[in-house]
């Protein structure tokens, strides 16, 4: 076990990364995530690593494809208009049945958009980080140490499955400093990969990482495979943490950031006698609807929090499938909404709720 | 009887899926012989791009990784880097390396990545049907310049040798041909460099190989030969652009 | 006595070798088509053949094998 040690989120993520064993980072600055990149070209050339600062995100994402063709564990980092570059990228990276981290740390959008912290890429993280038919694992962080922990858990996840892995940060998470342990060198020896295109040795077939199948019938079988993949991973993966759920009436739903301002929002309300909880999604794929399924008998209402126009609410209103009504808060455009705000929606539902 | 010429090793016996008298094939055929006289296929991971040798994993007997169109720079550094013990090579055309991948070729380039790229120059768009190049000639008629390629409109040929030769982290830049025997065997020997050159570490390596495209060029194998001849060689001199051990900078 | 042998079925039929042979001892092969649809090249004058290897390394399909 390490020692508690101030870190601020981006580096406490790109510390996480190095302990987990990744030694590859491919990345271009951008605010606000620019410390991850900085951070890893100071630490990794000091551990034999490789750090290198690619000439766009557009390539950065393909210089990690290409390390983890070659079976390595390797990350990149960017924020919401990099994402988008590098959408290509990830379907082809999740096409190829390769494991990569990707952390975006969302700011405003869309285009240029802003630098302050937005939750607005929820749909491109979920939904569409590509084209084709294919999900990728998601993460949202609320603290720093959380950010640590679920670092080590993508890498793990990612090599298991065969798959990329988001950690969904914002720019709050990433700038702020929390008091955190990071874990020493775990015992997680990434797993042997037999189908990297590393150099065959003349010891073996020659391997091909490849994600182009030009036969229909075969290109269905192999998403067909995949998606069955992905069920499994929907039932055994789903992760969130269950906040003053016990005999919640008003079920409040947010992750990161937004429910950092949330779990003030309900601590204010409950001292007013209001029964408010909150389920925070830690897994944003798979989405964690077991939780929300299990909230529902004792739920009269949902409250979806979110620094977007609303994306996650999606997800909240599948899972609560009409049972319940699902309202909607949320600021965009890099504002942060305050706990008052959220108090006061809170205490417009409780209205509702006695009638 | 003794064998003097046959397949080697590092070509599978899957038979090319290339047009009847396309340079492909001859291209294809001299790398893999320079990886068996280099005697490097165990540790050679190739990167195949998009265009008419989109398939080419299934022509190398060594590692493959298949890149986004015009990516591959950044993937082959991303290889190079997470494994530099591995000798790793690019198979590009000139839509995936001077079109798309202009940036990417070029900051592989100016990183002087310990890679070797062989780009296939034929002035056109193979695969998706006979589309103008970047490197399509003035007044060369395709798809997209049906009334020839008018500079007015659609802009210069790009020197991809003579471009990349001014950078410093380039180690060796050759333009080579496939039209005859005696060009052929002086295309191996830029490759062969272009090979040895990244054993050597001395950094980025790229062999330009003026090729032919006879179906999209509308001629046949033979006339495709003599229309790069008389129209491509002068726009596309042959010779070595620059070598850091020769001097030439 | 050196001799090519081509592979019938890789041939394309596109003549590289026919224009590349010094003493045009290749041909195509009018009388057969292969699977693919193609007249196969052929070694019409074997007498004369010198092992060279110009038609193999010409060929872009790998088709000919040389052997002296």
């Amino acid at each position: 076990m390490g020692e508690k040690v101030l870190m601020k989120g981006n580096e406490a993520l790109a510390e996480a990364a190095i302990v987990a064993g990744c030694k590859h980072f491919f990345g271009y600055p951008i605010t606000p995530q620019t410390e991850v990149a900085a951070y890893m070209s100071k630490r990794l050339p000091k551990i034999g690593g490789v750090y290198l600062q690619a000439e766009s995100e557009v390539a950065s994402i393909n210089m990690v494809l290409g390390a983890s063709a070659s079976g390595v564990r390797v990350m990149t980092s960017t924020s919401s208009p990099g994402l988008s570059l590098m959408s290509e990228g990830i379907s082809y990276i999740a096409g190829s049945d390769l494991p990569a981290l990707i952390i975006n740390v969302q700011r405003g959008g869309p285009g240029l958009g802003g630098i302050q912290p937005s939750q607005a890429d929820y749909w491109q993280a979920t939904r569409s980080s590509g084209h084709g038919d294919f999900h990728m694992l998601v993460f949202a962080p609320s603290t720093v140490q959380e950010m640590v922990d679920l670092v080590s858990d993508a890498f793990t996840l990612g090599d298991k499955y065969r798959m990329p892995a988001m950690i969904l940060s914002d720019g709050m998470l990433g700038q702020m400093m929390e008091p955190v342990v990071i874990p020493e060198n775990r015992n997680d020896k990434p797993p042997e990969k037999s189908w990297a295109a590393c150099g065959h040795q003349n010891k073996r077939e020659h391997n091909v990482v490849n994600s182009l199948y030009i036969e229909p019938h075969v290109l269905e079988d192999l998403v067909r495979e995949r998606f069955e993949k992905y069920s499994e991973i929907k039932r055994t993966e789903q992760r969130a943490e269950e906040y003053m759920m016990d005999d919640a009436e008003i079920v409040i739903v947010a992750y990161g950031a937004s429910s950092r301002v949330s779990r003030s929002a309900i601590d204010a309300a409950r001292k007013e006698g209001i029964k408010v909880g909150m389920i925070r999604p830690i897994t944003l794929w798979p989405y964690p609807d077991k939780y929300i399924g299990e909230a529902i008998p004792k739920a009269k209402v949902f409250l979806v929090v979110e620094m977007s126009m609303g994306q996650m609410i999606d997800d909240v209103k599948l899972a609560v499938n009409g049972e319940r009504p699902v309202e909607f808060y949320g600021r965009t455009g890099g504002v942060i909404p305050t706990p008052r705000e959220i108090h006061q929606k809170v205490m417009e539902l409780a209205e509702g709720v006695k009638q | 009887m003794t064998v003097t010429f046959t397949k080697p090793h590092a070509l599978t016996d899957i038979p090319f899926h290339y047009c009847p008298g396309c340079t492909h094939g001859i291209v294809h055929r001299l790398v893999a012989e320079v990886i068996d006289e280099l005697g490097i296929e165990g540790k050679t991971v190739g990167v195949a791009s998009v265009g008419c040798s989109v398939f080419a994993y299934n022509y190398f007997n060594c590692d493959m990784v298949q890149a986004p169109h015009g990516r591959a720079p950044a993937v082959a550094t991303g290889v190079k880097r997470a494994r530099p013990e591995d000798v790793v090579f690019t198979y590009q055309g000139d839509g995936d390396l001077a079109a798309i991948g202009m940036g990417e070729t070029v900051h592989a380039a100016a990183r002087g990545e310990n890679i070797t790229v062989i780009f296939i120059n034929n002035a056109i768009y193979g695969m998706t049907g006979g589309q103008m190049a970047p490197t399509t000639l003035p007044g060369q008629i395709t798809q997209t310049t049906p009334y020839g390629r008018d500079v007015k409109l659609a802009g210069y040929p790009i020197r991809v040798c003579e471009l990349l030769s001014s950078i410093d982290g380039v180690a060796s830049a050759q333009r080579v041909t496939v039209d005859t025997v005696k060009n052929v065997n002086v295309a191996k020997k830029a490759i062969k460099k272009a090979f040895q050159y990244q054993l050597e570490g001395l950094g980025y390596n790229i062999v330009e190989v003026v090729s032919t495209c006879p179906t999209n060029w509308g001629l046949t194998p033979k006339d495709a030969v003599k229309w790069l001849q008389d129209n491509m060689l002068p726009y596309y001199p042959l010779g070595t652009y620059r070598d850091v051990k020769e001097g030439i900078l | 006595m050196p001799k090519i042998t081509v592979d019938e079925d890789v041939c394309k039929g596109c003549e590289m070798c026919v224009d590349a042979c010094p003493r045009q001892l290749i041909a195509l092969d009018k009388t057969k088509v292969n699977s693919k649809g193609y007249h196969p090249a052929k070694l019409v004058k074997p007498d004369e053949c010198t092992g060279c290897r110009s038609c193999a390394i010409m060929c872009p399909d790998v088709a000919i094998t040389v052997e002296v």
